[in-house]
Formats: structure tokens, sequence, C-alpha cells
């Protein structure tokens, strides 16, 4: 069967799950089934064949299992959604469709996305111009503490979402070049092997940068989210572990300065190490989402059977449900992982975790089979910073790391995180139809050409 | 470059693994401890989705019912207590914010329809909310009302008890609470710390020195142990060392040498001494425990809305190993406390023939389908006595409302009834006055209710004081057209 027709076969179950699902909080919302859930799931079944057409004409030789997992994931965050609240899960539907418009455009006008790598420090600076964006007086936005979000006229996002698709560019194109440098002009110096001083420097900025981004934006999560991705793809580029042990301890004596000067990050850490101190206060989310999690169990209260509003929702509350009157914080964005541990239980939030899981193994995969140095180290960190924004926000959830305001990608609920990982599914599919054209041996003087370094690894 | 990228996913792999390790600690391994932490509102809330089941009293009158108070999708619900401070004691009180006693949490089950869990499932799978069950209850507001008409504003409580099924007809605690207004923090704070203690159930919680009631107990184990009959003589003058410490009779007065019947009659305190030292420490203690002291009493009521009976001191048990002036123990003195639950069931079992039935307080259970699906089965708490012990402590209280201390009252269309008054003196403390006792069961032939009224800081005999609250009570409960 070829890859195509795989992936429309397996584009069928999950727009099955979606009306499954929607159908499921509809019982226990009304105790009847309606057909606006078969309404639903076709339109979702249909928007998935659009975009299946799409990229069977424009990357016949992509992935086939990359889509149909993102949708997958789509199609439970959506379910997630609309059992928290209807209205939410229509917005985001209209925002899936807008970051397929992103994804669509991204494969239609960056027809080889190899020209990325000659704009790549002008790519680096909107990088970094985006992370900076929040703390800009007028359009920077203070959420919990933290500077993520920017507002411009009424419409709110978080530029983040976009930097780490910037810099993650940057860094394989950069490291695609220098890695022969840093391989071999690495010395041994007290029996640890540190890069040549000369090429030292780079790699220090981007240290100063993730250290930079926690006094700046205070986002523990986001800040590790980047400096992983950029160890992630140093080693993939390197093969050094010793490069990535000192990049970690930096990042660790740098996080552990500012945990201890930076107010905000402070007081994440102390949260995330007794969440029980103060459970009315500061340690309100954590201390709910294990709560929450308690009560799903093995399998989960069920979809829409779980506790969700609190009795006195409407009192000392300006804003709606869900920003206020639930009993788990943000259950629609930070803490959406506990809902699903709630409703689904462990096996639904290990499943959720699972679908991460294949990704990150198709993601890889596609790094391992492609041809030529950027297009590996591009694949490898796409693939990294997307699964680690998953950890970070997993991990933060169920207090294996300091819970931060990182969204759980394609489930949470928001329009920058939906825009930005579509355009990474566009790159990441991009890459694989590269990789996997059938004219390989055709193909491969070009890739002499094109990269000057040779597979080493 | 594709060593590293694998082990890079190895690496993710780990990442992922660690987050599914941590989330089945918390969802499964931890849950259990989790759901337990007092900071965990979440049972609480998903029990205030569910309608409880209304309490009525057993004349048919409202007690308590669940109203919706929801908004949105969700429906909660908040109860009511239509008779205010009625049955505000023995009723408590159920709120999310402010926990659940008193009968709404010893019946927290049935009023919240907790079902096995094979039949939850069921019923979910039926798409069936989880609904609560209906109570009607023994205690019946009419002779309520007449408990707190005659306690007339006096602290104290009162306890009527049905002798052959322990059904608690009347409990009323003086001053009394209005369950509905413990929902709001500051009217629960101020009645928490408020001196006159409305939140203390005086008829379980409040322990006090029962004076001569409690002579019914050491007559029990004097004639039970076969130690004593009810013509046993001794000398009954007042000033008799006890202890080495001069016991006076009230008064002062010295009876000269007389039978027990007598003694109990005028409630002679040297007599009654001097049977609680021949008897000794392990004997009183034996029949004390077996009426249900040195542990809460045998009632189907929380355990935290009770306070056991027994010589204590600084809230602690004393047993019969312990240095005890057990002569003084036996007319209700020294460090002896007793609740006017627990002196209830002991005039109760008296009146049963020696069997000490559990106190009960639900009549019936009613599901939400109009079913009965659990009624009154008495149930024997303990034997304390034989039934010939029983028979002459019946005939010998009898004599006391006959001729003796409590000859002045009268139970309305009753001719003969038992009774033992008390009145114990309480030196310093908060109340330098009398705790005034009556205890009491009628009629003497076929008794239908057992009763204890207790009132604190008096100045009368437990005669004048509590003895009419409990004559009056019984009166109603006895003459109430069923």
């Amino acid at each position: 069967m070829s890859a195509r027709n795989r992936e429309l076969l397996a584009l069928l179950p999950v727009a099955l799950l979606v009306t499954a699902g929607l159908t499921a909080v509809f019982i226990v919302r009304s105790n009847e089934i309606g057909d606006l859930s078969l309404t639903y799931g076709a339109y979702f079944l249909g928007v998935c064949l659009a975009v299946h057409v799409m990229i069977r004409l424009r990357l016949p030789n992509a992935d086939p299992y990359l889509f149909p997992l993102v949708a997958l994931l789509a199609a439970f965050g959506l379910v997630i959604l609309f059992r928290i609240d209807e209205s939410l899960a229509l917005k985001q539907a209209s925002l899936f469709l807008l970051g397929l418009g992103f994804f669509a455009a991204t494969i239609i006008f960056l027809r080889d996305y190899h020209v990325l790598e000659r704009y790549r420090y002008l790519i680096a600076m909107v990088g970094i111009g985006l992370l900076v964006l929040p703390r800009l007086p007028g359009i920077g936005e203070q959420v919990n503490g933290a500077y993520l979000g920017i507002k411009v006229g009424g419409i709110s996002f978080q530029p983040a979402e976009f930097a780490k698709i910037c810099i993650v560019i940057f860094l394989a194109s950069y490291l695609r070049e220098k890695r022969e440098v840093l391989i071999v002009g690495a010395r041994r110096v007290m029996g640890v092997i540190l890069p040549p001083l000369k090429h030292l420097g780079p790699l220090l900025v981007v240290w100063g940068a993730a250290m930079l981004m926690l006094v700046f934006i205070r986002d523990l999560g986001s800040s590790l989210m980047f400096f992983a991705a950029f160890l992630a793809l140093l080693y993939v580029a390197t093969s050094r572990v010793s490069f990535v042990v000192i990049g970690m301890l930096l990042f660790v004596a740098g996080a552990w300065f500012f945990a201890n000067t930076v107010p905000h990050v402070e007081n994440r850490v102390d949260i995330w190490l007794d969440p029980f101190e103060d459970t009315q206060g500061s340690g309100f989310q954590v201390a709910q989402s294990l709560f929450a999690q308690a009560d799903g169990g093995l399998f989960g209260a069920g979809l829409g059977e779980s506790l969700m509003q609190l009795p006195d929702a409407s009192k000392g509350c300006i804003d709606q449900f869900p920003e206020c009157g639930s009993i788990i914080p943000a259950p629609h964005t930070d803490l959406i992982y506990a809902v699903i541990t709630n409703e689904l239980g462990l096996f639904g939030a290990a499943g959720v975790v699972l679908i991460y899981i294949l990704i990150a193994a198709r993601g890889f995969k596609t790094a391992v089979m492609a041809r030529d140095g950027f297009s590996k180290l591009l694949a490898a960190g796409l693939t990294a910073v997307f699964s680690l924004q998953a950890f970070v926000i997993i991990g933060g959830v169920v207090r294996v790391i300091p819970l931060t305001g990182v969204t759980l990608p394609f489930i949470s609920y928001g329009g920058s995180s939906v825009v930005a990982n579509m355009v990474l599914l566009a790159l990441l599919l991009m890459i694989s139809n590269d990789a996997r054209r059938p004219d390989r041996e055709a193909a491969e003087p070009e890739i002499q050409l094109r990269g000057p370094v040779g597979r080493t690894a | 470059m594709n060593v590293p990228i694998s082990r890079l996913f190895a690496l993710v792999l780990l990442l992922f693994a660690t987050v599914v390790g941590f989330t089945s600690y918390w969802s499964v391994i931890d849950a259990e401890s989790l759901r337990d932490n007092p900071e965990n509102r979440r049972l609480l809330l998903e029990e205030a989705q569910i309608q409880r089941g209304t309490i009525t009293s057993s004349d048919g009158e409202l007690i308590a019912e669940s109203v919706s108070t929801g908004n949105g999708e969700q429906k909660f619900f908040t109860r009511r207590y239509p008779l205010g401070d009625l049955f505000g004691h023995p009723v408590g009180y159920y709120f999310l914010d402010r926990g659940r006693s008193g009968i709404e949490l010893e019946e927290d089950d049935e009023l919240s329809g907790r079902k096995a869990e094979f039949i939850s499932i069921l019923d979910q799978l039926e798409g069936q909310a989880r609904e609560g069950s209906d109570i009607t209850l023994t205690l019946n507001a009419a002779a309520q009302r007449v408990a707190y008409q005659a306690l007339a504003g006096r602290n104290g409580a009162v306890v009527a008890i049905e002798p052959a099924t322990g059904a608690v007809r009347v409990m009323a605690s003086n001053p009394p609470f209005d369950p509905n207004a413990v929902e709001d923090s500051e009217t629960f704070q101020a009645l928490n710390t408020s001196e006159e203690t409305p939140l203390v159930n005086r008829a379980t919680q409040s322990v006090y020195e029962p004076g001569s009631t409690m002579k019914i107990v050491t007559a029990t184990a004097a004639l039970d142990s076969g130690e004593f009959t009810p013509d046993t003589v001794l000398n009954g003058d007042s000033g008799i060392e006890i202890s080495g410490v001069p016991l006076e009779n009230a008064g002062g007065e010295s009876f000269g040498e007389i039978d027990m019947t007598t003694a109990l009659t005028n409630s002679v305190n040297t007599y009654w001494a001097q049977v609680g030292e021949q008897l000794g420490n392990d004997t009183m203690f034996e029949y004390m425990d077996r009426f249900g002291f040195d542990s809460d009493p045998p009632a189907d009521y929380p355990d935290e809305n009770m306070v056991a009976s027994g010589v204590s001191q600084n809230g602690k048990l004393l047993g019969p190993g312990d240095t005890i002036d057990i002569g003084r123990v036996a007319i209700g003195q020294e460090r002896m406390r007793a609740s006017a639950l627990q002196m209830a069931m002991v005039a109760a079992t008296v009146a049963n023939g020696g069997r000490e039935m559990q106190a009960q307080f639900v009549q019936s259970v009613t599901d939400p389908d109009g079913r009965t699906t659990d009624e009154l089965k008495p149930e024997l708490a303990s034997t304390v006595m034989s039934e010939e012990t029983a028979a002459q402590l019946a005939e010998m209280m009898t004599n006391v409302t006959r001729e003796g201390t409590a000859a002045g009252l009268t139970v309305e269309g009753v001719s003969e009834f038992a009774g033992k008054t008390g009145t114990a003196e309480v030196q310093g403390g908060d109340c330098p006055d009398n705790r005034g006792w009556f205890i009491s069961f009628a009629p003497t032939q076929d008794p239908q209710i057992a009763i204890a009224a207790v009132i604190e800081c008096t100045a009368g005999f437990g005669g004048e004081t509590a003895g009419p609250v409990a004559t009056e009570v019984m009166g109603a409960l006895l003459n109430q057209a069923e």
C-alpha cells in the first residue's frame, strides 16, 4: 500500500474517535444522542481529507503517519475542550482551520526548505525578537507572573511558540556548518573534552539567551524547553556527551541562581517542592491537579462525568468559566492533562503520551532518513522541541518538574500553539518528503553539493 | 548523526516514561492519600451534587431537606432545616464548607445514597443519577418541643428512650442551635467560640456529676452480684467516714439502721457509699462497663459527637486499678461523670428487665423509588443484670416516686412510675451550683418510656428542677394519640 493510502486509512479511525468522544460527552450532558456529534465528526473528517489531498499533491512521499497522529491529538483535544466548554471547542476548531491555513501556506510558499539556511541569522534575530516582545511596554502581557503573551488589537498570542521554530532552524543551520570544527577542534582539558574556545562563544551566547529568557520571560518551562532543544541538537551534531553535560551543568547552575533571585521562578520551584504547604494560595494549581488525577484512577471518571464547575462559580468572578469557577485552574490550557487523567484515567493519559511518543518516533525516523546534515538536524531539532514541549507541561502537571505555562501541543486551547505547531508539522513533512523520495540514488550527488559534511554518525 | 538521533529518541522515551510513571503514582498508587487529604474538597463537592434524602420526625414533621442551588450544567444541593433549632442537636448539620455532624453524619451512607460498588456501576450504565434515601426518625417533634418548653431556657439536656426497642424519642440540649446558621463561616465561628457553647450537644457530649442517680448503677451491682438484697441493713447515719473523710447526708440527716429500699427512697449517701466500698472497685467498674460506661454509649450516633461516661481526670478515663474513692463514686461524686444519654440508658435497662438495647434514631429508610429498605430492628447491646434484679430495682425506684425524694412528681395518665433524683453539688468551676438530675421510666408495669433529664447550674434539688422536665416529656410521649 502506498504511503498516501496508509495515511488516508489511518484518518478514518481518527474521525470515528472524535465522533465517539463527542457523542459520549453529549450523552452525559443531555442523556440523548444528538446528530450534532455526527455532524462535527463529518466536518472533522472532511477537513482531514482536504489536508490529505493537499499532502498527496504536494508531498506525495511524506511520512504517512505524522498527519494522522497529529489529527488524533487534535481530535482528542477537541473532545476534551468540548467537554470543558462547548464554545471553547468551536473556537478551537476554527483555530485549527487557521493553523491548517498556515500549514498549507508553508508547504506551498516554501517550496524548498533548504533556502531557510540562507536566512539563518535573520531567522535567529526574528526568533529572539519574538521572545523579547512580551516584555515590550504596551503590548506585553503578564500571566501568572510570566511574560509569555502579547496583545495587539485585542488579539493575544504567544510569540514563544513561533520563536521555538525560528531558533531550531537557526541552530540546525549553524551547527550543520560548525559541527566539524566543534568535533575536530575539541580539546581535552583536565580530562574533560571542551569545544574550541573560538566556537564556544556562540554556544555561550545560546546559554546566555536561555538565562536571559529566565529573567526576562520568567518562565522556567520555556527556558528549559529551548535550552534542552539546543543541547539535543548540539549532541546530534557532535556526538559529544561532554558538551551536553557541560551545557546541562551551566543551565542548572544558572537556573539555580535565578531560582533564588527572580521571585516568580523561586515561587514556582517552592510550589514544586511542596505543593501542599499552601493549597489555597500558591500551591492551589498543583494541588488541584494532583487531586484531580487521584480521582481518575486507572480508567477515569468517564468523559463528562468528573467534577468541573464549582457550585459558587458565579461568586467573585469577572471572567467566564473556565477561566473562573473551575475546580481545576486553567483546565483548558496548562492543566488539560490533569483533566484527561481525571476523566480517562491512567490509561487515557498514557494513551495521549503514547501519541506523543509515536510522533517523536516518526520525527526522529525522518531525521535518520534525511539525506543531508541540515535536514537531519532540522528534523531532529523540530521533533526534540515538540517532544520537550509536551514533556515540560505534562511533567509540570504531574510534578516531575515545576509547573509552567507551556501549552500541550495540539491539545491545549490556544491559537498560537496550534498555528506554530502546524507550521512545525509542515516542515517535518517536507523534510520527510525530501528524505523518502524514491529516486534516492539519483539524488545522492545533490546531497554532496548541498551539505559539505557527509554522514559520520 | 544517526546514532545520536537514536540515542536522543531513547532519551525522549525515558522522559515520557517518567511522566507516565508519575501519572500512575498520582492517579493510582498514591490516590488514596490524595483523596484523604483534608484540603481535597472534590469528594465533598461531588456529594453536593447528589440530592440528599429528607429527614422526617416520627410524627411526620420535615426536619431536613436538600434544595437545588445549581447554576449552569452542574447541579448542587444545599441542606435546609425547616424546624430551625428544634432538632439542631440530635440531627446535626451537613454543609459543603462545614462538614457534617450528628445523624447527618451517622446516616450519611443512606442519606447520600451510597451503595455497593456493583449496584452503582449498574445505575451508571442505566444513566441513573445517584439519589439519597429518605429517613424517618424515632424522634418525636411534639415531645421535643415539650422538652424545650420544660427546660425553659435553663442549660441542660433531656433524653427519652423506648426501653424495649432502644428508639430515642427525644433528645434535647439547651442552648440549641439553628443548623441553617452554621453554613455561614462567621456565624459558625461566633457559635463555636460562644461561652454558652450552643454547638455542644449536652445530651451526648457533656458529662456531668451524676449525683444520686448513680445509686441505680451501684444498686444494680449490689443486687446482681448477689452480695446485697433489698433488705440488707446498713447504718445510714450522717458523717460516716468514707475513705477516711466523713460523708454527710443531704441536710445532715441521720437514718440509723436502714434497709436498701429505704436508703434509695431517701437517697441516703452514707448507706450507698458503704455499699460501694464493700463491692470494691472491680465490681463497681464491672457493672458500669456493662451499662456502657468507660466507652461511648452503645448508640447509633457518631463517636465524635459522644463522650464516654466514667471516672475521669483531665478528660482521661480512670480504671479500677487507679486510686479512686469508690464510696463517693457510688453516689455519683468524686471524679464520676455521666452523660444524659448514658443515664437514660441506665433507666431504660432497668425498665427492660436488665437488657440494655442499642440506642437508635432511625425508624425507617425509604429509597428514591418509595421502597422501605430498612426499618428499626431492636438490638441487644448488653445484658446488664438478671430480670429479678431489674424487677427489684424497678420496685425500689417506684418507691422513690411514691414516698421518697420524687414524691411530688406525677406523670400524666400514669398511676405508678419509677424514678431516681440526683443533686450533685459542684464546688468551684465556672458554675458553683448544683446539677439537677432525674432519671425515670413509666409506667412501672410495662414501661413504655425511660428518660434522663439534667439541668446544669441550678440552685434546687434534682427532683424539683429536672424532675418536672422529665415527667412532662414522658407525659407528652405517653399520651400522644398515635
